[in-house]
């Protein structure tokens, strides 16, 4: 399992850029975190391991 | 009126802890975006004496601004970068204010608020505010962060939080409400999420003097 924005999901195995297209979040205005660590946007391939915690902004507009 | 230093730390002692002023007067805070967040934020901040004040937009003052901004009829057509100073140094002369003139970009992002221990941001589009933070938390890991999300519309203003993310993020906003939803943006539910991301900048400014005592 993998922690995302603190809900347990079986995600372990997917890269963000998946888990992101399933949450249908637009890459260009998200940030995400693995571990508390910002991921840059270069490494969105990365495949997520089991116990991982992500933390997912998708940001909307407005300010 | 002549108002010195002396005269307005006393005056804003009267209404905190005494020590709270040195404290915030030290302080070093940097807003990216000068709308309807940050115009409101950089009033907040001035007006509880933070010390200094680094600014940046590109934007001009347009009349659809007036509905949320800090901003005035006869400003309308004047750059925000050269126009919030003027309004910030009539709450408070004493703030030092460094305000460019410029769009932020991930390649100037760290020049423009390397001196600054804080930084909020305040953009408008969700890819800007992306790109800022992703920024911010890969070139600049010292630094405190902070940005708004979500705080259009007209729905209830209890669900604009404040959540820390991690330790060096904080999240401001309801997370949801989209501008590009039609739902438009009222100066109320702006100034709340301001006011939370201004109060959070203060309450990290107060916490890091805590840990230096």
């Amino acid at each position: 399992m993998v922690k995302i924005n603190g809900v347990p999901q079986d995600a372990a195995g997917k890269t963000v850029a998946v888990l992101l297209e399933h949450m249908n979040l637009n890459p260009a205005r998200t940030a995400v975190m693995v571990g508390g660590e910002i991921l840059p946007k270069a490494n969105f391939g990365r495949v997520l391991q089991d116990g991982e915690e992500v933390d997912i902004i998708g940001f909307v507009g407005g300010g | 009126m002549q108002i010195t230093e002396a005269d307005f730390a006393a005056a804003v002692d009267s209404r905190n802890n005494r020590p709270i002023y040195g404290i915030l007067k030290q302080a070093h805070v940097g807003i990216a975006g000068l709308g309807g967040l940050g115009s409101n934020i950089a009033a907040a901040l001035v007006r509880s004496g933070v010390g200094s004040l680094v600014l940046a937009d590109f934007d001009s003052v347009e009349l659809s601004n007036l509905n949320r901004q800090l901003y005035t009829l006869s400003q309308i057509g004047r750059k925000k970068a050269e126009v919030l100073p003027e309004l910030l140094r009539e709450i408070n002369p004493f703030c030092e204010i460094t305000s460019h003139c410029v769009r932020v970009t991930a390649t100037n992002c760290a020049e423009l608020f390397g001196d600054c221990e804080i930084i909020i941001e305040a953009f408008d589009l969700p890819e800007q505010k992306a790109m800022l933070v992703n920024t911010v938390l890969e070139q600049m890991p010292e630094v405190e962060l902070i940005s708004g999300s979500g705080m259009a519309g007209y729905g209830n203003a209890n669900a604009i939080t404040t959540r820390r993310i991690t330790p060096k993020l904080t999240l401001c906003g309801d997370g949801k409400t989209d501008v590009a939803d039609g739902v438009g943006l009222t100066a109320s539910r702006v100034i709340i999420c301001a006011g939370h991301m201004a109060s959070r900048a203060i309450e990290i400014i107060l916490e890091g003097a805590n840990k230096h005592e």
